[in-house]
């Protein structure tokens, strides 16, 4: 295990800055934010960004390919993809779970080369979470928050932060970052790790289950007559599918600059009235089957397709920001029978 | 601390129900934490009382789902109303969105509501949020209690607050206000006061933000067309994301022109903003331009009322006259 000061912090960020891009999550007055590391900012000590890490490897906006149409010729050009390794620092535990949940998408065949590229080059850093939030219900799908997964795990404490790699990639990256880091025991970071271990098990959330939910429940939840009050003031906007780390769903457009053609993919939400739309419509008319469609995703279709594992993380997210405060937890009480 | 307490509420909306005068009401639910309130419609008084709540982030503003809820059956829907939800109502009226008789409004006086994402910055894991002596109190789980002034707390809305006085009701609880003299205007004259390239870079910083979530959109009580132009992918200006970096502007922008006029300042656009985006500056700025061009006009102050700018007269000013009014700031 490694350690460096809290005071030199900088140094650290410094020295993987002069090698790859390096991004963090900062505080901004609009809440925390990833940003590219410019030798100026401090890092945040937020539990959440408000856009997850997803960004990293599955953009809002994405250009695929150009067509330019001149005469009878068509070109195609495609967009330069290579990548060079970049590195994303302080991500949270539910965050690294949530490019499980993607991988198992968009790595599955066919594999989705722009994602696939973005995710060989990116390095993870994850952070330990110090101060969990009472929104967090991680554990309730399995993560632990004082443990998280990644190429490196950090742990914070009052005066240092402890780093140790959990993959090559990570190795390789500590390693070169020893003339700023000095070698230590893992004392004092797994005390940290007991500490938050102890505030895990006493959040509000800390008792929530997902128990009653899982693979091939679709029969028992699908004409829930809860779905009718859950979904009653939904807006039916994008916010809680735009924040969330597993929400992966886009749509393919072409847009003519007048010059070209831009086929671009961008996010896309289950919430909205033309999503999925086919030549005969959209085929879930009402917001109720719009809602429905997301959690049942979550709870149901993705566990059923992914060997039981849930589409969702517990980060959160969805809880601090929807604008009728309607989200996952409420309706996991709800129909899983408040357990 | 609300002046009229939540029992009064549930009374109310218990005997309505009870007397068949209406059979649903629309209200604020509980929810896991002091601060996560939904709206709900209740059928009962025992659904009343074990889930309605009225507290200090009762903020949303009930009059949009009207819309939906007095198509779904003959009855009528009870609905609580605070001071400036009424202005929306009214404008919905005046728009012909929903069917007067179908409705009925109990006004609640409002002493502002306290905007949950300025409680969550400032307290790291919330157990609960209370009032103690006129402060807001959070009770936290890794820094004991905090307390902060409640005017700290406010929602942006709530801190320039344009009216206490409801204009519509068929029942009040408690007594009514006055329309107040706020300070709304203060921000839009900062904005003015720019130079054009500073408020141009103003406008890039704030709407940089934007994910095209919709929220504000589907929030707003003026934005009720039954098919937005912007989810019509025949329309050609369809999107779901940002494909150039004037997109996210041209959506907003377009949206302040659509509800010019119509805009009554309710301020839930910026309350349901995930990237806290001062929206509400935006429609503010027409509601001064049109107060200063046409003479004071307040939207929803009235049913039935014509905006200035849907009301041609000859007195009308000329537009080179307004735009050279704003000089360098034009």
């Amino acid at each position: 295990m490694r350690k460096i000061s809290l005071d030199k912090l900088n140094l650290l960020f410094s020295e993987i800055a002069s090698k790859n891009s390096l991004y963090m999550p900062v505080d901004t007055e609009a809440g925390a934010k990833f940003e590219k590391y410019n030798g100026t900012q401090t890092l945040s000590d937020a539990v959440n960004t408000v856009r997850s890490a997803k960004d990293f490897f599955f953009p809002q906006t994405e250009n695929l390919v150009d067509f330019k149409v001149e005469g009878k010729n068509i070109e195609i050009i495609e967009p330069v993809n290579e990548y060079e390794d970049f590195v994303v620092f302080g991500v949270r535990a539910c965050d690294v779970k949530s490019f499980e949940i993607l991988d198992r998408v968009f790595l599955a065949e066919p594999v989705d080369t722009f994602y696939k590229n973005r995710r060989e080059h990116g390095i993870i850093i994850s952070m330990a979470c110090n101060k969990p939030s009472e929104t967090c219900f991680c554990g309730t799908f399995g993560i632990d928050a004082s443990s998280p997964a990644g190429d490196i795990v950090c742990y914070k404490t009052d005066d240092a932060l402890y780093l140790e790699a959990k993959t090559e990639k990570g190795s390789a990256l500590l390693d070169s970052l020893n003339g700023v880091t000095e070698d230590s025991d893992s004392e004092a970071a797994r005390a940290q790790q007991e500490v938050i271990k102890e505030r895990l098990a006493k959040l509000p959330l800390s008792g929530l289950s997902a128990e009653a939910f899982g693979a091939d429940k679709t029969k028992e939840f699908f004409d829930a007559p809860e779905w009718n009050t859950l979904s009653e003031s939904c807006l039916g906007c994008g916010t809680c599918t735009f924040v969330c780390p597993t929400c992966q769903c886009y749509d393919i457009k072409d847009f003519n600059t007048g010059r070209e053609v831009k086929r671009f993919r961008c996010w896309d939400s289950c919430m909205y009235s033309d999503f999925t739309k086919m030549a005969h419509g959209n085929p879930r008319l009402s917001q109720l089957e719009r809602f429905r469609q997301r959690f049942m995703h979550k709870l149901v279709y993705y566990p059923t397709n992914n060997e039981g594992i849930f589409g969702c993380v517990g980060c959160g997210r969805c809880m601090a920001k929807c604008p009728i405060n309607m989200n996952i937890v409420k309706v996991m009480k709800k129909l899983g029978g408040n357990k | 601390m609300q002046e009229i307490k939540r029992e009064v509420l549930v009374a109310k909306a218990s005997e309505l129900l009870g007397n068949g005068t209406v059979d649903r009401v629309i209200g604020w639910k509980n929810g896991e934490f002091d601060y996560d309130v939904t709206p709900a419609v209740f059928t009962s008084a025992e659904e009343l009382e074990k889930e309605f709540v009225w507290n200090d982030f009762c903020g949303a503003n009930f009059s949009k789902y009207l819309i939906k809820e007095t198509g779904k059956s003959e009855g009528k829907v009870m609905v609580f109303l605070k001071p400036c939800d009424t202005y929306s109502f009214n404008q919905l009226l005046t728009e012909h969105r929903f069917d007067r008789e179908k409705v009925y409004v109990v006004g609640v006086p409002c002493n502002g509501m306290l905007d949950d994402s300025k409680v969550r910055a400032c307290s790291e894991g919330i157990a609960s949020v209370s009032e103690e002596n006129g402060k807001v109190a959070v009770e936290t789980l890794y820094d004991g209690k905090l307390t902060f002034e409640r005017n700290d707390m406010l929602a942006e809305r709530c801190i320039n607050c344009k009216s206490k006085k409801h204009t519509a009701y068929d029942e009040l609880l408690g007594e009514d206000g006055e329309v107040l003299d706020s300070a709304r205007f203060d921000e839009v004259e900062k904005l003015e006061k720019m130079t054009p390239d500073e408020r141009f870079a103003f406008w890039q910083n704030e709407l940089s933000r934007c994910i095209r979530c919709n929220a504000c959109r589907n929030i707003c009580p003026a934005c009720s067309c039954e098919k937005c132009v912007f989810d019509n992918p025949d329309s050609g200006v369809e999107n779901k994301a940002v494909a150039d970096s004037f997109e996210e502007k041209m959506f907003h922008i377009i949206r302040a022109f659509h509800v010019a006029g119509r805009c009554t300042d309710c301020g839930e656009c910026s309350r349901v903003c995930p990237q806290n985006i001062p929206l509400h500056l935006l429609n503010r700025k027409f509601i001064k331009d049109i107060n200063e061009f046409y003479g004071e006009y307040q939207a929803g102050a009235e049913a039935g009322s014509r905006a200035p700018i849907v009301d041609y007269t000859t007195e009308d000013i000329e537009p080179s006259e307004a735009v050279e009014r704003g000089g360098d700031n034009a």
